[in-house]
Order: C-alpha cells, then structure tokens, then sequence
C-alpha cells in the first residue's frame, strides 16, 4: 500500500517462464522448469503434485528464499508488475510479511517454541508499520479472534506447545493475514492435521478469500482440497507444469494423461474394487537427474509415441475454445480418451468364510507415570489411560476389515495387543480359536506369529536400513518356520518378490536403493513370508504418493484374494476405506462408535462422529454436493476422556446432559449395523445422507 | 518447578551418598593400609594396632563409615599425614586460589566461544564457519600438558629474547598475588575449552537456523538482525548454557594439569601431591569436594536447563 | 546364479561398505588431512627401529640443540637430547608405539563394556535403565582426571591398570551415548516388526538397533580416542603413566618441564607429537561427521 499498488490493477503475481535449480554436489539440479502462472486480486490458484514435483519450491521463489543451493536460473517473479529479483535486500523484507506471506505445512515447527504467541504475532505489525506495541497487541487479539480461536487473550499468553495443532495452524493463519497481505501462500497447511481439524481449516481459509480479497497460491498433494479452495489450478509432474485451467475445466474435461491417471488413482465415492476399479499409473516418479527426453511423463504414459514424445521443445498448448485452459502434450488431441480402457486392479467379490478373528469386550488400559512438573505438583502422576475401551468385533477369512478413525483414537494400541507387544487388561481375543489376548508375542508359537502378520505404516522406517532386501525376508521365512534349508528358504524370497511383482536382484539391494513405493512392497512380502491367516496393515498406503496407492493398494487386495487372506486395514482415509473395506469400524478415542458393512456405515443413518468425518473428507469430484459439518474444540486427551459418549465435547448432534453422563446405548439399525448414540431412533431415520451424487442415483450414497 | 528443584537436590544428594560409599570402600576398605599410609612403612605392627584400635578402626564397616560420612559432612575429614595439619586447614585457601584461576578461565573461555560459535552458526558452511570449526578442532587437540609448555617456550622463553618482554613462567605466588603469574595458565585453559564451547554453540545455532520458525521468521519481513537476536539466540543458547555448566567438571582437570605445570598453590596441585603420597584423608576430602562441584553444577545445569525452556517449563 | 546372488549378499556388503566408507572421507579435505597424520604416525610406530636414528634410551651428550652432531659423530640429534643426553627424535619415534597401543585397547575396552549397557538401558527401559544410568551418573560425576588419579593412585601405574582405568571412566559416557541412539532408534517400523515377529531382546539390539547406530559411534570412536590419547599423555605428564624408562611422550614433557626456560626444545617437540596425533583423530572425526551428514 505504501508503494502506491493501490492504483495498480494489473496481476497480484507474475510468474514468467521461471526455472529454479539446485547446485548441489552432483552439480545443477533442475527443480522447476518453464513455470508460468498468472494470479489476479481475488483469486485462488492451485498447485498440485506428488512429491518431488517442485510444488513448493514454486512458493519459495516467489518468496525469493531459495537458501543457500537454490536459485532462479531463468525467468522471473513479478509482484503486481515489479520484479522480485531486482528488489533490494531491505524493498524485499518490507514485502515479506507485509504483501506477501505465508502459511506452512508443519504449524508446530513454524513457530518459535520459546516465545509466547502474542509476542510472535505482535512482532508482524510492530516491524512494518509505525504503531505501538497496545496497538499491536490489539490487532493480534482481533485477528485472533477473526481466525475463530477461542479465548485470544490466553492463546496471546501461551507458548506453541501448549496448544493444539488445528490452533497452531490458525495462529499461524492469523499471523499470515495480521497485516492484511495482498497474496497468500498457502503451502500444504493441513497436511499435518487430522481430517476433521482440516475441514475447520479449509473453511477458513475459504472465509478469508471472500472476507479479505486476498489472492491465494494453495499447494497441496490433495486434489480434494484444491476443488474446495481454488478457482483455477495448476497440475505439475517432476517440475513441469503438465496442465492448467479453472478447475472445473481440469477436474471434469482434463487433457493430459497425467492428469487422467491422477484422478483414475484416487478413490472417488463412485469408483468401487469390483465394479470400477482404481488405475494405477505405472512407474514411478523420475528423480531430477534421470528425467527422460522430451515429455518427462513419457515412460509412464499409455500413449508414448517414440520419435513424438521423446523430442525436446514441448511446450503448453491452448485448448481451442477453452481460454486459460493449456495442456503440455504433443499428442492430447489424437487421444481417444472414450475408447481407453485401462486394467483396473480391482478384486472380485469374494464370499467371505468362516470368523478368524473374534475380539470380545477387549480393553487396554496404560498405567502412564506423569513425569511432567504439573503433575508432580498436583500430585496425580499415576493417570490410567484407557486407550482400548470395550472393543468387540469379528474378521472372517477373505474379508477387509477397515478400522478407521483420527489420532488417538487408539489404533494402534489395538495393532499392539492383537501382535502381542502388549497384553489385553480385559477381554478376549480369539484367532484361529485360540484365546490370545493374554499371551505375548515371546509366548506366541512361530505358527501362531506367522499366521499374524503386518504391514506398517511409513515406507522410510518398516525396512532395516543396514541389512539386504534379501536377507530381511530370509530371516522371517527362517523365524516362521517356512523353510529352514537354505535353498529353500532362497527360492522362498523370490517366490516372495514375484509375489510383490518387484524384479529377483532387488534382493541384494538395500532399502535406501529402492522407492517408497518399492520399500512398501517388500514390507507387503515381509508380512506374507509365513503364510498368514490375518494381516494387519496400519495406514499402508497413506506416506506414498498418490500414483504409488493405488498400485500399493491393488497389489494388497491381490495377494489378500490369492491367499484368501482377512485383512484389518487401520486408515484415516475414508476414501479409500470404502473403496476396499468390506466391513467398517469407527472409532474415537479409543471406543468403537460405529460399526458395520461399508454400505451401511456410508450410508444414514450414522453415528454423529461417522457424519462428520464423511462430511470432512475432501473430494475430488465437482459432481459430489456434500453436507457441511465443521466440528468444533479439540480432540479431548486420551489422559482425561470426557464422560459418558467420548463424544459429547464436539458433537453436533449432542442432546443434552444424557451426553455427559451416560455411556451411550447401540441402537442396531439392521443386524450387524451398530451405532453407540444416544439419539432417538427417529431422529436417526430422518438422517440424510453426507456425500450426494446427483448423476449417479445408483450409487450407493444416495440409495 | 519447587518439586523439581527438590527433586534434582535429592538426585544430588543421593549421587554425593554413593560417591562418598565408593570412595570409602575404595580407601578404607583395608584397615592395615590404612595403618601403613598414615603411621609410614617403617611404623612397627605394634604401634600400628594400637593407631588403629585409639581410631576406632575394630569397629564394624557400616559404623566406621557413619562416622566418617557424619565427620565429613562437617567438613571434618582428619589430619593429613604430608603436611601434619587438619585437612580443612589447608584445603578452604586451595580452594579459593583454584576458584579464582577457574572462574576467570571459564568466563573468557565461554565469552569467546559464545562468540565464535554464534558467528559461525549463523551462516553455516561460510568461510567464518569453516575458519572458526577447524580452529576450534585445532585448539582442542592441543592437550594442557602440551600447550602449557609450548606457550612457556613462547613468553617466557622467545618473547623475553626478541622484545625483552615476556610472562613469568612459574606461579608460585612466592611473593605474594601477583596477577601477571595468572596469565599463562588462564591463557592455557582457555586454549583448551573455548574451542569445545565454540562447537558446541555452533551446531546448536546452526541447528536453529535451519528451523522452520526462523523461516517463518524471515519471512514475516524481520530485519535479519531482529531475526538472530529474537528467535535464533534465544533458541540456540540453551544447549551451550548446559554445555558451559558441565565445562566445569572438565576445567577440573585441566585445572590440575595446568597447577602441577606453573606450580600454582590450588586444589589439582594439592589433589595430586596427597595421591602421589598416599595421603589418604587428604584424597577423600579432595575427592569429595571435586565430585561436589561437579554435582552441583550438573545439578544447576538441569534446572537451568529446564527454567530457559518454555517447552519443559509449562508442560 | 541366484543361489550366488544370496549367499554373497550377507558378506559381501560387511566388505564393500566397509570400503565405500573409507572412500567417502576423500570428498573431505579435512577428514584426509586427519587420515594422512595417523597414517604417518602409525607408519612411525610399526617401523620405530628401523627409523629411530639412536636407540630411545641410549644417552649421548646431555641437552644438544636441535641439529647438533651426536658426541660420537655417528648422526645428528636432529630435535636434540634430553638432559641425559637421549636422543629427542628418537624417543618420540618409540614412544608413538606406547600411544597407538594403549589408547585403542583401552577405547576398544570401553566400547566393549559401553555398548551392551547402553543397548540394555536404551532398549529395555525401566528398572534396568535406571540401574545403570545411576551407575554412569556417579561415575561421571567425578571430575575425569581426579577418577583416573585415584584409580591409578589406588591400583598402580600399569599398562593394564590404564586400560582399566579407562574403560571405567569412559564406559558410562558410551553408555550415555549408545542410550540415547537407541532410544530414537528403537521406535523404528523395523524393530517393531522384529518384535511382532518374536525375536528375542539380544537379536534386535544386535542385530536390528546396533548397525543403524554405527555411524555416530563411529565418529565417537574417533573423538574419544583422541580423548583417551591425551589421557594417557596427562597421566604420564603427571608422573602416573607407565614405568621408565621406555619413553612416553607425557614423561618427556613433564621431564622437560624444569629446563625450559633455558632449553625450551626438549619441551616443544614432544608436544607437537602428541598434539598432531590427537588432531588427526579429531579432524577424521570431524571429516567422518561432516561426509555421514551428506547423504
């Protein structure tokens, strides 16, 4: 405003032809090329990628803070016509913060942990603009309270710890607006959050385009989340932008085989493992060095021509009739996209056999000495935490069983008591007929272990960095008792990388030599070394990349149906629950709230919990109408859950003091489907459904 | 932070009681030789049975450890057979003397390397960065015992030769406090233990600048100054502070090395003198004072440790 | 062919790894310079009597300066002789061979005795950690050089006592060490699938905690002993090393300690022997650090 931009009516931002590269020991790396994107007051852009894809490396240039190794090699960034390259060390600092500002993925990091937030805030105004530290104090409160923080005053008193992530990320919101910049960045700023703290979020961030006029770079991985924030959207693969349009033009007419195989990969509420199965892309993601000629997607691309595609010199072409919408392709117009028919990796249906697992009434409870100062003060350093409360659910062979629920809704302590690491406080668990419930894992029979088995979550950590593929596999065949010769056991690991379709030498490899997505297959051949009965898989697909799901996830549900395999498949995704799970589990804070067949648990009438976590799924489809359910408050501590419904602080349906006290009763719709609610049974009949397709009446949301 | 803090002194405490019991078992353990270091090796059996009984040496370990723990806790640790005197009639001026020679030491040690670690720390991988770690690896590698000499040869050797002015060589004191006698030995410990500080104080800033949060700094449009006084600083101090307070055990010996080379009356000297004579009272008490500085301080390292992080402070 | 493929992929890699590693400290100026000095000096000490110009102890004219001719025109004192008119050069030479023995024994020792409590303690929590980190904590309360005094005070100056020595006061700061890796390093996916799968404590703290551990032990393997080499030097400087009359490179300081100011020379030299040597180690670690943090 100081320089005069208020007369200025041209674009807020300006990106022309810009390349970026990183200098790094093995010499220039190229991070983005031939970046254009055009951003005008009041509008939102996205940019979406999988990682790698220079997304956020985009932010950093047009915030000119590249660090050491990084630079701009070509191109330049103009904001509202001036090009940021040029600008002085002190023109820069007086724009940062001030015009421009950011929002970043990870809120806790980005905040100073030994400063008071009111003091972190207040610096914002106090460093631009001439004005008191009362005045400045007063702004960080209002904007505070325009973020929708409860209480501004304590959370101005308080330090980062000592509040929740949603509310960090707010604070961080509200420290990014404090002096009401003309361009936002927002990179990834909820991916670090649970998916009902993240609905909260996206509709703030939407209030904020509409209330400040403020022009928006949204990046995130999540298409979902770029159809709820954005106007218009950039798709960008291994550094280059490969389409671009409004979104409706790119989410329902998209040119670019990338783009096609992003959306064929994601579990839309219409897709579904018999009927319309996920498409893998195939490949994976080049790293910077090793692009290909010409089209860096080439090698992945079902319409790779040799002598078209692999020519240096592509560049965006305009959709005729379509303005603003381009798509870097030299051969989208000769693709017939009606008559493409790719393989899907979807399963058959299967008739589920005989309950393997049984959990009865299973209860966890930790005995957690508090060490913290508070509690020594207040004198209560033994607290139970009641992590498993009353859990009772049957798997039968073949099926998949899908335990789904936030962080701390307990499951991984339930993961811990069926492998045996911990021991039930109550209950039972029968597998395979046996009581296990109380018998560790040293107790447990190789039989019994191996019949068990799991696939984990991050791809980075489930393999042991110092020892060969080979020789970790080996050593679970061993452990098992599969084979205890060595030729046998040798023949057994290749059988086993066939089995996860990863090449033979891959056993002499080293995890760090492979992908993510590869990492996480052999982790799948780990868990099915001894021939297991039940796999237990938390979160197995949710740290890869979107391409790499849906080929990981296929691959899962294929071997589960070759080896008639039960599956309990613990996940945040609710997406992808319902596109594989064929029972469903809810849970929150460490209760089940909800259980039932997939249909039933995504249908009405549901748990109050289970509605707003379907509401708060993004969805990356313009077609799908979805019912706004924002939960309000934090998840309570598993330390102190609140009493009678676990759910009774944020629910939206809550009825009363009945909430408070009471343990809810289930109420079972039909047989099978049971919801623990104190809701009257009419007040469930006359439930609507979340997610409505309007194209599509067959689907199963709207029946 | 009360029970903390009592919590922590009762650590210390407990930790002082297992010292003070090893100490004793490692000494005292063997009556007879107790007998034969305190009446000398040519002292007949007979005199030292009677030493021995007039001392209460007959009677049951835990008793004789009581009432030595009860005596020690009064400072009361004996006589000492070298210099024929109670212990607590020469240890409270070695003290002082090795306090005086510590104190300064340490302050220009950590100033310096406060200094230079942050210089370095704050633009990682420069050339201030890389000048400050290779010399601080440099002065580390020098041990006391050798730099000592090399710095005498230097001042009090070749200066005097060259410009006829150098630093006395010896600090005896032998007539009367003389500073220029502190110079060199200060000079010596300082060489040794700033570059230790330095680097530690570099990788913790270092570390900080490289957070999200002086991201998030910068880009509010802080002037970079702002940024590193307000947010890195900060930050970054707290690992060096425990750094500085732990130092201390370490000056401890070098403080040894440092009195036996210049001959200056302090503690190490008078530690070494009762070990290489066999003065057992004279060890214990040296002993027990050094663990209880040691202690101590690690004991105010951690409160320290505790007060200037908001994350532990209000958890 | 694939029979071939397995078998080699357990020993194979130990090997390779072992030579890529060493292979990477090139791409550090730093970490070469530190290699070349212990390099040099272990060269020294494998071939003292081949190079030693005078046997270490045999005495010519007493403190000739640096490059004076030996009393029987046989050589050159090049660094000169002590006051008992040994030749300087060649009792450092000899005395290397004290230092590169008894400083990595007596670290090995205490990597020895360091590890198994810090992967006890760091792995197996609660009452067994609290056992032994009390146990670290009461001896690292002791100032390090009045621990080693009393100890050789109490048991002797010898060889062996100073390997004991040391492996007592530096175990419990391995311990600390190893403790703390393992803390982090024991919530990996990878030994919690150990653990689902039954394996037994020793196997995963052997097999599946300690080699991802490796690279920070390393690098302190190298600082201590550097550490432990200016132990040694302190105790012999403090006239509690090993027993004359072979040369240890403290003994000669503090010998040289009353002569110098008259003849500084006899003082300088041994100093920079022992310094350069712990310099080697510290920029090697420094080197290792610096080429582990890269990838």
């Amino acid at each position: 405003m100081e320089n005069g931009s208020n007369t200025y009516d041209g674009p807020v931002l300006e990106c022309r032809d810009l390349c970026i590269s990183y200098f790094t020991r093995a010499g220039e790396i190229p991070a983005v090329i031939d970046f254009n994107m055009t951003l005008h007051q009041g509008e939102s852009i996205g940019l979406v990628g999988e990682s790698g894809c220079g997304k956020s490396t985009v932010a950093m240039a047009i915030m000119q803070y590249l660090g050491k190794n990084g630079a701009i090699v070509g191109g330049q960034v103009l904001y509202k016509g001036r090009d940021l390259s040029t600008l002085s060390p002190e023109e820069l600092r007086q724009l940062r913060g001030n015009e421009i500002s950011m929002v970043y993925q990870e809120p806790m990091a980005s905040l100073n942990p030994s400063m008071t937030l009111g003091r972190q805030l207040m610096e914002v105004p106090l460093c631009h603009e001439n004005i008191s530290e009362k005045e400045a104090y007063e702004r960080a409160r209002q904007i505070l309270a325009d973020v929708k923080l409860p209480d501004p005053e304590r959370v101005m008193a308080a330090y980062p710890h000592q509040i929740s992530g949603g509310q960090q990320q707010r604070v961080v919101i509200a420290m990014a607006l404090l002096s009401n910049p003309s361009l936002l960045l927002l990179d990834e700023p909820t991916t670090a959050l649970d998916v009902t703290v993240e609905a909260g979020i996206v509709e703030l961030i939407g209030e904020i385009a509409g209330r400040f006029n403020t022009s928006m770079v949204y990046i995130s991985h999540n298409l979902g989340l770029i159809l709820a924030t954005c106007n218009r959207v950039n798709v960008m693969y291994s550094g280059v932008v490969v389409e671009h349009g409004s979104v409706s033009e790119v989410f329902d007419h998209m040119r670019h085989p990338y783009t096609k195989g992003l959306f064929g990969c994601i579990p839309l509420p219409g897709a579904d493992k018999t009927a319309r199965p996920l498409v893998p892309i195939r490949g994976q993601l080049p790293l910077p060095h090793q692009r290909p000629q010409g089209c860096y997607f080439g090698p992945r691309c079902d319409f790779f021509q040799a002598g078209t595609c692999d020519q240096e010199g592509l560049h965006m072409t305009e959709v005729p009739n379509e303005p603003g919408h381009s798509v870097r392709c030299r051969r989208w117009q000769q693709i017939d996209w009606d008559s493409y028919n790719p393989e899907g990796v979807g399963a058959s249906e299967m008739e589920a056999g005989e309950v393997v697992l049984s959990i009865d009434n299973m209860k966890k409870y930790y005995e957690v000495t508090d060490n913290s100062i508070a509690a020594m003060v207040k004198g209560n350093r033994v607290r139970h935490v009641k992590a498993n409360e009353s859990i009772s659910f049957d798997a039968r062979a073949c099926e998949t069983v899908a335990i789904v629920g936030e962080s701390g809704c307990g499951k991984s302590t339930f993961a811990k008591v069926l492998m045996g690491l911990e021991t039930a406080t109550e209950g039972k668990v029968v597998f395979n007929g046996k009581d296990i419930s109380q018998e560790e894992v040293q107790n447990r029979s190789p039989e019994q272990i191996g019949s068990m088995q799991m696939v984990f979550q991050n791809p980075f950590d489930t393999l042991n960095p110092s020892h060969t593929v080979g020789s970790q596999l080996a050593r679970v065949i061993r452990k098992f008792g599969v084979h205890t010769d060595k030729d046998k056991v040798e023949a057994r690991v290749m059988e086993l990388l066939d089995l996860v379709k990863l090449p033979r030498e891959f056993a002499r490899r080293r995890p760090r030599q492979l992908s993510g997505g590869q990492k996480q297959r052999v982790g799948i051949a780990r868990a099915f070394a001894g021939n297991p009965s039940t796999v237990v898989a938390d979160e197995p697909v949710s740290a890869l990349d979107v391409s790499v799901q849906a080929a990981v996830t296929g691959l899962l549900m294929d071997i589960q149906k070759t080896y008639r395999t039960t599956l309990l498949f613990i996940s945040h995704d609710l997406s992808l629950v319902r596109y594989l799970a064929d029972r469903v589990v809810v849970m929150y804070l460490g209760n089940i709230v909800e259980q039932g067949t997939t249909d039933e648990v995504f249908t009405p009438p549901y748990h109050p919990y289970t509605e707003a976590l379907l509401s708060a799924v993004p969805i990356a489809d313009t077609s799908i109408e979805k019912k706004r359910i924002i939960l309000e408050g934090n998840l309570p501590s598993v330390t102190n859950p609140p009493t009678g419904c676990p759910f009774n602080t944020r629910c939206p349906r809550k009825i009363g003091d009945v909430c408070e006290t009471q343990a809810p009763p289930v109420y079972e719709p039909s047989p099978g489907h049971q919801i623990a609610c104190h809701l009257s049974v009419e007040t469930f009949q006359e439930m609507q459904p979340v997610i409505v397709q309007p194209d599509e009446p067959a689907s199963p949301a709207a029946e | 932070m009360l029970i903390f803090i009592a919590r922590r002194i009762g650590t210390m405490v407990l930790t002082m009681l297992v010292v003070s019991l090893l100490l004793f078992l490692l000494l005292e353990i063997n009556v007879e030789g107790v007998a034969v270091k305190v009446l000398g090796a040519y002292s007949s059996d007979q005199q030292r049975e009677i030493w021995l009984e007039n001392n209460g040496y007959f009677d049951p370990l835990p008793v004789r450890y009581a009432r030595w723990l009860g005596n020690a806790v009064v400072g009361d640790f004996g006589d000492s057979v070298r210099f024929k005197v109670p212990v607590s009639e020469i240890l409270p001026e070695r003290i002082w003397n090795t306090a005086i020679l510590g104190f300064w030491a340490l302050l220009i040690a950590s100033l310096i390397g406060l200094f230079l670690g942050v210089l370095a720390g704050m633009r990682e991988g420069s050339g201030t960065d890389r000048t400050v770690s290779v010399g601080s690896i440099v002065t580390t590698s020098v041990p006391e015992f050798a730099s000592a000499p090399l710095l005498s040869a230097l001042f009090v050797f070749y200066l005097p030769q060259a410009i006829g002015w150098g630093l006395p060589g010896t600090s005896s004191m032998s007539s009367g406090f003389d500073w220029t006698q502190l110079i060199l030995p200060i000079m010596v410990l300082v060489l040794y233990d700033f570059g230790y500080i330095a680097r530690m104080t570099r990788a913790s800033m270092a570390e900080v600048m490289m957070t999200h949060y002086i991201r998030t700094a910068v880009l509010k449009g802080l002037p970079y100054g702002a940024v590193i006084r307000k947010h890195a600083l900060r930050n970054a101090l707290i690992a060096p502070f425990t750094v500085i307070m732990l130092q201390i055990n370490w000056l401890l010996s070098g403080v040894i090395v440092v009195e036996v080379f210049f001959a200056y009356k302090g503690f190490g000297s008078l530690l070494l003198e009762a070990s290489l004579n066999q003065d057992i009272f004279l060890i214990e008490a040296c002993a027990m004072v050094a663990v209880f500085v040691a202690v101590g301080t690690q004991t105010l390292a951690d409160i320290g440790y505790t007060y200037l992080n908001p994350r532990i402070r209000f958890s | 062919m694939t029979d071939q493929a397995i078998s080699s992929m357990r020993r194979e890699p130990a090997i390779l790894r072992l030579i890529k590693g060493a292979a990477l400290i090139r791409e550090s100026w730093v970490g070469m310079v530190g290699l070349g000095i212990i390099v040099f000096w272990a060269v020294v000490a494998l071939l003292a009597d081949v190079i030693a110009p005078f046997p270490p102890n045999a005495t010519g004219a007493p403190m000739t300066l640096p490059g004076g001719p030996a009393l029987d025109g046989s050589g050159t004192h090049w660094l000169g002789t002590d006051q008992l008119g040994r030749d300087i050069l060649s009792r450092i030479i000899h005395g290397s061979r004290q230092v590169l023995l008894y400083a990595p024994l007596a670290t090995l020792c205490a990597y020895a005795v360091g590890i198994p409590m810090g992967l006890a303690a760091g792995y197996r929590r609660g009452l067994t950690d609290d056992v032994l980190s009390f146990i670290a904590n009461v001896i690292l309360s002791f100032p390090v050089l009045v621990l080693y005094i009393i100890i050789i005070a109490t048991i002797g100056a010898s060889g062996i006592n100073i390997i004991i020595a040391v492996t007592f006061a530096s175990a419990p700061g391995i311990m600390r060490i190893v403790r703390g890796l393992v803390l982090d390093l024991r919530n990996r996916e990878y030994v919690f699938a150990a653990e689902t799968r039954g394996e037994s404590a020793w196997r995963i703290m052997l097999v599946e905690i300690l080699p991802n551990a490796r690279g920070p032990l390393i690098v302190d393997g190298c600082l201590r002993l550097g550490y432990v080499i200016i132990t040694i030097g302190t105790l012999g400087f403090l006239g509690l090393g090993l027993p004359p009359p072979d040369p240890d490179w403290g003994k000669m300081i503090t010998e040289a300690r009353a002569f110098i100011q008259f003849m500084p020379h006899m003082a300088i030299f041994p100093c920079i022997a022992i310094s350069s040597l712990v310099l080697g180690f510290n920029l090697l670690a420094d080197g290792l650090r610096e080429v582990s943090l890269r990838d």
